[in-house]
């Protein structure tokens, strides 16, 4: 991967955010006879970490200027996703979506939006932001694959950006129990967790305009010409192939109701072997 | 070679000692293996690595351990490590390849997997073999509400597994295996650790009784009544998202989704309804306790015992009860 040096000679510095539209997970249904999310169930938001990656990254440019560019792979719906990250801070917004995208695993994902950044925005970047997971898949793998496809270094789970130059940028990541301070040359990926930052305000009124923001949308011949079978449900290794739903514990427990004594001594002599 | 389609275990280094979750994967890679008539191997990177270490991780089922000992390889360099284990399965061709679900391995498997073109199920919680010697791979999904079940086309099938699911491997200190010195591939990758900062010493995920306290209390100052029954309890004190929001608790004291995924022996949830968010943290629990004002709390329906009542009786109440049957049982 090329260092992006004539972004550095300018001023500031070309950060990307990748953000995902997920559905609201505390209303939305799952359909176990298609084995999928009924997306028609629930509302849509950004992934709540992408909100932490997109704070971060309009936080760095504000203090040392630049550009943000907020890219997602979607259906076209997902466009009010990026509407939204320019909003919150983002100069523009880049949607991939085709249906060649669709059905992929965390492998096609990572790699349509690595190859996406290094054909459409010309691999001209210093710093990539993402959430250290989503929502809905819940693996967490993208960051780092973008990464690895890139070519770049990358910190997973950093709960705090600790300062960012022009040639490299510190941060703080959790690893087990403890917190390790990570210095890294640009260019780099990071994933950010919830305690990275507090996402700011944003007004039902800006939120309301932001549907006439215009959002680029590409589809796979603007990425490549030829390896169609690297993306979406052709490119992904992994498959689901059955969906089961665990049954619900038998009428749950015993429920002891009472005074605080009664229930107290229940509860205890229940429990006597154990406690 | 034994090694050749066999299956490889990533051996975790945690604060210089091997990662518990470690024994995990060599206890289940131990099934798979059999199933699959292949060897069991283990790779692990640091420096100065003792040889009681890698003789622990054939004691708990590794035939053959693949050794990188380098100054570079004391602390975690994503990249470095994963093109020493790349190079690795590019040799040994491996039809498996396990990894702890923890940051680390979290941070590690996905570059892995991305270098080598291969799919990577995160987070399993099951791993089984089909008629055709296919690994099943078993993961939640959708907050833990179901369960998926993955195959994955290419080769090596990999994964990140759950730590504190599967069963450690049976300790046999008369097992004999193999140790091959490996030498590493080390290089300037631009990532530097400039300080380790220790942990709080506070480790839900280790702890074998908690007691978690939710948005049933009515402010701060209530925390050290609930803390107190942790303590009667010999457990530790846990706590529910909205409660860290409010910075009444703290994160590492935090069980849920976007917290700990925690399984005790016993967990007591004390004022918590029990979102889905909640419940992905602690469902799996051996005993749950819950107790609640509202009968209709969610969490009722996955508690093995229920009180219905207000906490601020029934805590106090219970935490006189234990003290008196400890007393008792020390005289």
């Amino acid at each position: 991967m090329e260092n992006s040096s004539e972004s550095k000679n300018s001023s500031g510095l070309n950060i990307i955010a990748i953000i995902k539209q997920v559905p609201d997970m505390k209303t939305v249904k799952f359909n176990v006879e298609e084995g999928k999310v009924d997306r028609s169930s629930a509302g849509v938001e950004i992934n709540p970490f992408d909100l932490n990656a997109l704070e971060a990254a309009v936080q760095i440019k504000e203090t040392l200027g630049g550009t943000v560019t907020a890219i997602s792979m979607g259906p076209p719906q997902a466009e009010s996703a990026l509407q939204e990250a320019v909003v919150r801070g983002a100069d523009k917004g880049i949607l991939l979506t085709d249906r060649k995208f669709g059905g992929a695993d965390t492998l096609a994902t990572s790699y349509t939006l690595a190859k996406a950044i290094e054909k459409i925005l010309g691999g001209n970047y210093d710093l990539i932001v993402s959430g250290e997971k989503t929502v809905d898949g819940d693996t967490g793998q993208v960051g780092p694959e973008v990464a690895e496809h890139l070519g770049i270094p990358h910190v997973a789970y950093v709960n705090c950006v600790k300062k960012c130059e022009k040639e490299k940028i510190t941060v703080s990541s959790e690893i087990g129990n403890d917190n390790y301070i990570i210095e890294v040359k640009l260019p780099c990926l990071i994933t950010v967790t919830k305690d990275a930052n507090d996402p700011r305000y944003i007004s039902f009124g800006k939120k309301a305009r932001a549907k006439n923001i215009e959002i680029k949308k590409c589809t796979i011949d603007d990425i490549t010409k030829d390896d169609h079978d690297k993306f979406g449900i052709k490119g992904s290794p992994t498959w689901v192939f059955k969906i089961v739903v665990p049954p619900e514990k038998a009428g749950g427990g015993k429920i002891f109701t009472g005074s605080s004594e009664e229930v107290v001594q229940k509860l205890l002599n229940e429990m006597e072997e154990i406690l | 070679m034994s090694g050749q389609g066999g299956v490889i275990v990533f051996a975790e280094q945690e604060s210089g000692q091997i990662h518990p979750v470690t024994y995990e994967l060599l206890g289940k890679g131990n099934e798979i293996a059999k199933k699959l008539s292949v060897g069991l191997s283990c790779v692990l990177l640091g420096s100065k690595i003792e040889e009681e270490k890698i003789k622990e991780l054939i004691f708990h089922g590794a035939d053959k351990v693949f050794s990188y000992d380098h100054p570079q390889l004391d602390e975690f360099d994503p990249i470095i490590y994963k093109e020493n284990i790349v190079n690795l399965i590019k040799d040994e061709k491996p039809e498996v390849v396990l990894f702890g679900a923890t940051h680390l391995g979290r941070s590690l498997g996905p570059r892995v997997a991305a270098a080598l073109s291969t799919g990577l199920t995160a987070d399993c919680t099951g791993l089984e073999v089909d008629s055709d010697k296919n690994l099943i791979q078993i993961r939640p999904a959708f907050t833990g509400n179901i369960f998926a079940h993955i195959k994955t086309k290419t080769r090596p099938q990999m994964a990140t597994v759950r730590y504190k699911v599967m069963e450690k491997g049976k300790r046999d200190p008369s097992r004999k295996g193999e140790i091959i010195e490996k030498e590493a591939v080390v290089k300037n990758t631009g990532l530097k650790i400039i300080e380790r900062i220790k942990g709080s010493e506070i480790n839900l995920a280790e702890a074998e009784i908690i007691v978690s306290c939710g948005m049933g209390i009515k402010k701060q100052e209530d925390i050290p009544m609930i803390k107190e029954l942790a303590d009667a309890m010999d457990g530790l004190l846990g706590s529910s998202r909205p409660l860290v929001d409010k910075k009444w608790t703290k994160k590492e004291q935090q069980v849920g989704f976007s917290g700990n995924t925690v399984k005790p022996k016993i967990y007591v949830a004390c004022g918590i309804s029990g979102s889905p968010q909640h419940q992905a943290g602690m469902k799996d629990s051996d005993t749950i306790i819950a107790i609640n004002n509202d009968p209709s709390a969610p969490i009722f329906k996955i508690a093995d015992f229920g009180i219905v009542g207000d906490i601020y009786e029934v805590v106090p109440e219970l935490v006189k009860k234990i003290k008196q049957k400890k007393a008792k049982s020390e005289k």
